[in-house]
């Protein structure tokens, strides 16, 4: 099954350059293995050592949240879009 | 004088529209006393569109871009645009890039960071790359 990802400008460098790629896996953290083998390090920059999600990136799937949604345990279907973008933030 | 960090930076200025950094200035003033934030997009290396972001956070002290970022980063996407500036005002301290700013740069995705300050009456608008914990202050141009 396959996933649209969206992929912000700073992490392009593991895309090879590429805005959007296609990915598989029923839940969020399937799909972030998944990416990872095929753009490998990509993970780091979305999960923590402890396996959570980065707070530096906001991850989307069809728009919502996933912070809203079950975080990295949010199911996915064939045909979901998933977003990722950087945290923007500051003081 | 000249550093080693200074052949990093692809240039060490900054132009941009008089109109983009009069809206910028102007949106600070409209959300002080709490910061403003946005993002100045660009294309072809130029600068492109003023998008105005909401803050979050709404507060004196800081900020974090709202649930606008999708749609917002999905417009530059759309048109070949990259994200190319952060901007952000400062409301009781100089326009310079705090710790906190710093800390976030890493992964936030932009080569400029623009800070503004709306502690007075006289507007201050400066630019800056920051590379790891490294604060350069870049040349601003108003065209």
């Amino acid at each position: 099954m396959a996933i649209e990802v969206r992929i912000p400008t700073i992490l392009r460098t593991y895309t090879g350059g590429e805005k959007a790629v296609e990915a598989k896996g029923d839940t969020l953290q399937g799909l972030i293995d998944d990416l990872d083998s095929r753009h490998a390090g990509i993970k780091g920059r979305l999960i923590t050592d402890e396996g959570k999600l980065h707070r530096f990136v906001n991850v989307y799937v069809n728009d919502e949240d996933v912070r809203f949604l079950g975080s990295l345990e949010t199911p996915l279907k064939d045909g979901d879009n998933v977003t990722v973008l950087p945290a923007v933030a500051g003081g | 004088m000249t550093s080693v960090s200074d052949d990093r930076h692809a240039t060490a200025t900054l132009s941009l529209p008089r109109t983009m950094v009069d809206q910028v200035m102007a949106h600070a003033r409209r959300d002080h006393p709490d910061e403003c934030c946005g993002i100045i997009s660009a294309k072809d290396g130029a600068a492109s569109r003023v998008f105005e972001m909401e803050n979050a956070e709404r507060s004196p002290t800081g900020f974090s871009f709202g649930t606008d970022s999708l749609k917002v980063y999905r417009a530059m996407d759309d048109d070949d645009e990259e994200p190319w500036i952060v901007y952000h005002s400062h409301t009781a301290t100089e326009a310079y890039p705090s710790r906190t700013d710093v800390k976030w740069s890493a992964t936030a995705g932009f080569p400029y960071w623009l800070l503004v300050s709306t502690r007075s009456d006289e507007d201050e608008v400066r630019a800056f790359t920051i590379e790891g914990t490294e604060i350069t202050e870049v040349e601003l141009i108003v065209t």
